[in-house]
């Protein structure tokens, strides 16, 4: 059985500009210390997804239309608030793109840290304070004792993420949400926190949800890929059938656009036309269809379900949500 | 404009901007001095683009707003077309800002949300007194045309356009002067990957077209690839490296060059697994209190190879490296490769 099973999970937002549909019809799975990576552009939905499974998208003006999240037989889409708190930062946890905001700047390091223990396990302050500190040691941070006594904004940009994560592996989840964590970072101390995740990840079995629209990242730390488009899952492969053959033409499109540190750098760039759809006004059929080189008219008519297709090579199944794609390759299961 | 044959476009010499910070003492100096640009040398020639690159705080978008007279130089040389402009006062930069343009960052800091992009287009030449008002809203739609935007968008306010659109205007804008010199600090960096790619290819479009030369300023080394001609990597203040695109990135030597090229994660899961990285240790120094010897010591993964300490106690000169046309590389290992002993 799956660690984590989401359903069919749709969520919107009621605004001024009308109903934005930020989360539509989503469903994935997560298994037992596995990375699963979720990709795709800003608006795309891989944050509100994890905030929707967490009860944290603040309702209203968010709803969740639909769908179920479920952990340990649990529904989390239906716990009580005082349930889902005691989950969090426990069974589940998260480290978030910026470090700066997101600890608080009015208690020291140590002071956040112990406070997770003593809420989830009850420890005395004494003994959390010695917990923390082997916590922060095992992240890399040097002298421990006294960085426990600093405050978030005495720390650089990396070792407020390496509190970050310290923080949220602290009860030893089984299930770490990362979102963006290196984003924020320069790309040598990038290099650090990716190398310390892999390795906390080997060491405690943690399962971890990776939200980036960094393809290099993705392809260095996931097991598999759920790309998103416009708040739907378009294609969800096994990270090295995905690299190696992308089938949704916007996978292939994002795939092309990056520039790599290893071409020639000669000639231009691919790249996709035009922009995203406007959420609050996103078109009938495929959300793609009107920057996609291979649409045909009836791309237009109806929202293409993701449908599994034979064409893995390496393991894990692929789905995709284009019909063409599937037609074309002949292959739909 | 004189342009000698062998004036460079735009000739940097010794540049350097240094910040006070904290209190003042009691005989008016400031407590700490914040070295932000230390000593930087480079020239730029027309219809080039030189990459600088580096990591947040190396000082890269202090060089470009001191070059462009933003923040006045604490010393050195900047002349364009032969011209000194460091020395200028405030009203005579004016002609000279004319011929060098800047590309921001953040497309939704920096347009004015209360200007229309008629307004946002006009106004360079109207504050520059170029071409007959009633030309002015022509020569804007031009712009937008050659940027690839709508010119019958001309009436809109800048929210009614996506992040990418926005930055298309503000290139529009820089290049409504006809700048000889367009700086881009960090002009992609804001934009997702599908649209970021539109903005590159834009860009490359433009410097072809009007001949423009580009400092273009990224932290992200394969869009600089992708753009560069050369390119110059910073650390702490100063250019530790400098070379033509293809030397850099093939046959870097500083060892942060080699460190940085080497953490940037590959789009491909087979290769990016299979290869090695060099992880450095620890961050960047404080500018506040640099090392004494190289900046780079108390990171690099080379140090050992250096004998007797060297790297602490003495601070590397940038060094050519013979037959490799203008390669530059500050480092005690180049040094001593440069004159054996």
């Amino acid at each position: 059985m799956a660690l984590l099973d989401v359903r069919d999970l749709s969520v919107r937002f009621d605004t001024f500009h009308g109903t934005v549909r930020a989360v539509d019809h989503v469903s994935f799975t997560l298994e037992e210390s596995e990375t699963l990576a979720l990709v795709g552009e800003s608006g795309s939905g891989k944050s509100v997804t994890n905030l929707a499974m967490m009860g944290l998208v603040p309702q209203p003006p968010g709803v969740i239309e639909s769908g179920e999240v479920l952990f340990d037989g649990r529904d989390l889409l239906r716990l009580s608030p005082r349930e889902l708190q005691r989950l969090r930062g426990k069974e589940i946890s998260m480290i978030f793109q910026d470090p700066m905001t997101s600890l608080n700047p009015l208690l020291t390091v140590g002071e956040q840290l112990s406070e997770v223990l003593e809420v989830h396990l009850g420890l005395s302050r004494k003994e959390a304070r010695l917990r923390c500190a082997s916590a922060i040691g095992d992240v890399g941070i040097p002298d421990p004792e006294s960085r426990l006594a600093q405050y978030p904004h005495e720390l650089s940009g990396g070792m407020r993420q390496r509190v970050m994560i310290a923080m949220a592996l602290l009860c030893d989840p089984r299930i770490l949400i990362a979102d963006e964590p290196t984003t924020a970072l320069d790309v040598t101390i990038q290099a650090q926190i990716l190398d310390l995740l892999t390795e906390l990840q080997h060491q405690h079995g943690t399962a971890i949800i990776l939200i980036t629209h960094d393809l290099g990242v993705v392809a260095g730390q996931s097991d598999r890929v759920h790309v998103m488009y416009a708040g739907r899952l378009v294609e969800t492969a096994d990270v090295r059938d995905l690299y190696r053959a992308p089938l949704h033409p916007y996978t292939q499109g994002l795939l092309a656009s990056v520039p790599r540190i290893g071409d020639s750098g000669e000639g231009s760039l691919h790249s996709i036309p035009g922009q995203p759809p406007d959420l609050a006004s996103l078109p009938a059929g495929c959300a793609f269809a009107a920057r996609c080189e291979r649409a045909q008219p009836e791309c237009g008519r109806e929202v293409p379900p993701l449908v599994a297709t034979n064409l893995e090579v390496t393991g894990g199944a692929r789905f995709v949500a284009c019909p063409l794609t599937i037609a074309s390759a002949g292959s739909a299961r | 404009m004189s342009d000698a044959t062998n004036t460079p476009l735009l000739e940097v010499r010794g540049l350097t901007k240094h910040f006070p910070v904290g209190g003042r003492g009691i005989l008016g100096r400031a407590a700490k001095v914040l070295r932000a640009v230390d000593g930087i040398d480079f020239d730029l020639e027309r219809g080039q683009c030189l990459g600088l690159v580096g990591e947040s705080g190396c000082g890269k978008s202090t060089v470009a707003r001191t070059v462009i007279g933003l923040h006045p130089a604490t010393s050195g040389s900047v002349r364009l077309a032969g011209a000194e402009l460091m020395t200028l006062t405030r009203r005579k930069w004016l002609p000279y800002r004319r011929r060098i343009q800047m590309i921001f960052q953040d497309p939704y800091a920096s347009l004015d949300p209360r200007q229309t992009v008629a307004s946002i287009l006009t106004e360079p030449a109207r504050i520059h007194k170029l071409h007959r008002p009633k030309e002015r809203k022509l020569r804007a739609m031009e712009l937008l045309e050659a940027v690839g935007l709508n010119p019958r968008h001309i009436n809109r306010y800048p929210h009614e356009f996506s992040g990418g659109q926005r930055q298309r205007i503000g290139i529009a804008r820089a290049l409504a002067l006809e700048p000889d010199i367009l700086i881009c600090d960090e002009p992609v960096s804001a934009l997702d990957v599908s649209i970021q790619a539109q903005i590159i290819n834009l860009l490359g479009e433009l410097k072809e077209r009007f001949d423009l030369a580009y400092l273009f300023i990224a932290h992200d080394l394969a869009v600089v690839r992708h753009i560069s001609d050369s390119v110059a990597v910073m650390y702490l203040g100063r250019i530790v490296e400098l070379a033509t695109r293809d030397t850099i990135f093939s046959a870097p030597r500083h060892p942060y060059t080699q460190a940085l090229l080497s953490a940037v994660p590959v789009p491909d899961p087979i290769e990016e697994r299979a290869r090695e990285r060099i992880v450095l240790r620890g961050d960047v120094p404080s500018p506040l209190d640099p090392p004494p010897g190289c900046a780079f010591e108390p990171r690099c993964h080379r140090v050992d190879e250096v004998p007797g300490g060297h790297c602490r106690g003495e601070r590397p000169e940038a060094v050519e490296i013979a037959g490799e046309g203008g390669h530059l590389s500050a480092c005690h290992l180049t040094s001593a490769e440069a004159e054996p002993s």
